[in-house]
């Protein structure tokens, strides 16, 4: 039986293992190795140039501004998702009117809400970026139109076309799309905390704000947690990349004037336009490296002593 | 890690809809104020993220059906009749019939392709002990959080060499690879969770391990792998990033690649009316496979962070 196991093991791992390997981990390893060569992508003729990849990224502006805008998603978009998220889950939780026999319940048409907000998380974030670039059309879009509606004539934004609103209404699609999401996730925690707790707290004469902090939260630290580092490798990933390159426009999304670009796109277009594969690769590595510090920092500053109930 | 069957938001629900309807317009002084006021705030700020998701969706639908005039004159009027040839148009003078056909090719490929690699691999990473599990499967769990964009790059020219980029077969090993992360992690923790004395009884009756796997603990995890199957269809359905980069023929494009192409050239056409069509017709269906399989679709997604 010895035998027949380890023939077993190796008979089920192997085709799964030798796939991931080519695929996805074989790739990883040659981008490491791409960043330190001055490989074009177009021929395979190329050699090792040791640093300058990486010293060419430093003094690129572009670049600069790629990184600038990715950390700002990743410090930003998981606070204010996360936060709105929360806060909606409470309202559809917590929320409702006080009735007869129960302290705490949820709004009338809790289940409609849920439904509701999570539409967008269904949806193909192309399907998405590419509703909201025509919402966003200053002439013929929905949102201005709405504006001028409620008799806002003057204020008409050009939105995606100034450089200095585009990012934000970047970001703005991104919180659209997964808040939704996580306002489900916590409401389906929120279920499960005892309603004990709540209505031994209001009886001490707790608001409900205070039994939000002390309760809610702490009781749903793990799961707040693990949406932090979800919501952080999103914004560093390819939602973030689907979105700046399909709403943002310029040659390949990213303006205007560079004002919304960020390090997967920029990646992208390095090895793919601009036929600079091995200095994409370096930009990629910086990229893993914003990637990873995020994962390690959430995972530290969020350890805290497990709550069992 | 119980999926399918008790959502626990729903039963505890159904009680408070009760109460007579007049209820719901009673006088405010007779609650406690507190709670009123909340109640009443948390009701306003509930509708408003309500509209601000659903609108835009209406919205889409609308301009789907009027003409391109009255889509750039008055963008939240309704359609002085409905243009259904927009429609007509989209798929067919569009290519949204193509790219839905190369969309279902693909996902269907790649779907059982995951299930059935993802679950063999789970399960000998769950359940058997060997030299190297932990390593390999960690190798596994890792690839959920490193930047895939920087693997694509040399992966595009590792597929052109292996004569699969623009090729459907190609995508769909692609999408099988890339979902293993995912699929390992969850079937992993979810076969550890069933009993092993069922699987220990079918190998001293004699069934081989093969079979003891597809005919004992393959149907005792069916919960799980409708989780993560519901889990990996809309991600692969949904996915934009890797075809984007390794299917660039325009003749096998799928459904997110074909609206973006479409919003390009019906742009320059000017056709918005048969840009919009294409997006809802796009959106419908996923929609209302979500209605339907509401409780299923929220758990399958949820269900990998709640562990």
């Amino acid at each position: 039986m010895q035998h027949g196991k380890y023939r077993f093991i190796v008979g089920f791992l192997i085709a799964p293992l030798a796939l991931y390997a080519i695929f996805v981990i074989w790739p990883f390893i040659q981008s490491i190795y791409y960043s330190f060569t001055d490989w074009t992508g177009l021929s395979s003729d190329f050699k090792m140039v040791g640093f300058d990849n990486y010293k060419k990224m430093f003094e690129d502006d572009i670049f600069w501004k790629s990184l600038q805008h990715s950390v700002l998603f990743v410090l930003l978009l998981p606070l204010v998702t996360l936060a709105l998220a929360l806060f909606l889950a409470f309202m559809i939780n917590v929320g409702g009117r006080q009735r007869k026999g129960a302290t705490i319940a949820g709004v009338r048409g809790s289940g409609f809400y849920k439904i509701a907000y999570f539409f967008p998380q269904v949806l193909s974030i192309a399907i998405v970026a590419l509703l909201f670039q025509f919402a966003y059309n200053p002439e013929s879009g929905a949102i201005n139109a709405a504006l001028s509606a409620v008799g806002l004539d003057n204020v008409q934004p050009l939105w995606l076309g100034d450089p200095d609103l585009a990012l934000w209404c970047v970001m703005a699609v991104l919180i659209w799309s997964t808040v939704g999401f996580f306002v489900v996730l916590f409401s389906a925690g929120m279920a499960s905390i005892p309603k004990d707790y709540y209505e031994a707290a209001l009886l001490d004469g707790a608001d409900r704000f205070t039994t939000f902090f002390r309760i809610t939260l702490p009781l749903l630290w793990d799961t707040v947690q693990a949406g932090w580092i979800y919501m952080g490798i999103l914004a560093l990933g390819a939602e973030a990349f689907a979105v700046v390159q399909i709403m943002t426009v310029g040659p390949g999304g990213g303006g205007p004037d560079y004002s919304t670009t960020v390090l997967p796109l920029y990646v992208y277009q390095t090895a793919f336009r601009d036929a600079q594969a091995g200095y994409a690769t370096t930009i990629g590595v910086a990229l893993l490296v914003v990637t990873l510090s995020f994962a390690a920092v959430v995972t530290k500053l969020g350890r805290r002593e497990r709550l069992e109930f | 890690m119980k999926t399918t069957d008790t959502p626990p938001a729903t039963t505890a629900e159904e009680p408070r809809d009760r109460p007579p309807v007049t209820k719901v317009n009673a006088p405010l002084e007779k609650e406690s104020p507190g709670g009123g006021v909340l109640n009443v705030f948390s009701h306003g700020v509930l509708v408003i993220w309500a509209l601000l998701v659903v609108l835009p969706l209406l919205w889409a639908v609308m301009s789907s059906f009027k003409d391109d005039n009255s889509i750039f004159s008055s963008p939240w009027s309704l359609p002085d009749k409905l243009h259904f040839e927009n429609w007509s148009r989209a798929w067919t003078q569009a290519h949204m019939s193509d790219y839905f056909l190369n969309t279902i090719l693909v996902v269907g490929g790649s779907l059982i392709g995951t299930l059935v690699l993802g679950s063999m691999a789970a399960y000998v990473l769950a359940r058997f002990d060997f030299p190297g599990n932990r390593f390999i499967y960690f190798l596994f769990v890792g690839g959920m959080s490193f930047p895939i964009i920087l693997a694509l790059v040399p992966l595009f020219f590792v597929m052109n060499n292996m004569g699969l980029l623009n090729t459907t077969h190609g995508l769909i090993l692609v999408y099988i690879a890339y979902s293993l992360p995912f699929t390992v992690f969850f079937l992993s923790s979810f076969f550890r969770t069933l009993p092993t004395s069922v699987a220990e009884a079918a190998i001293i009756d004699g069934a081989s391990h093969t079979r003891t796997f597809f005919q004992i603990m393959l149907p005792m995890a069916k919960p799980g792998l409708i989780s993560v199957g519901i889990f990996n269809f809309l991600g692969q359905w949904n996915q934009y990033m890797l075809p984007t980069v390794l299917n660039t023929d325009p003749e096998k494009k799928v459904l997110s690649q074909g609206l973006v192409q479409l919003a390009v050239s019906q742009g320059y056409k000017g056709d918005y009316s048969g840009l919009f069509a294409g997006l809802v017709m796009a959106m419908l269906p996923v929609l209302a496979a979500y209605i339907i399989f509401q409780r299923q679709v929220v758990a399958g997604l949820t269900a990998g962070a709640l562990k």
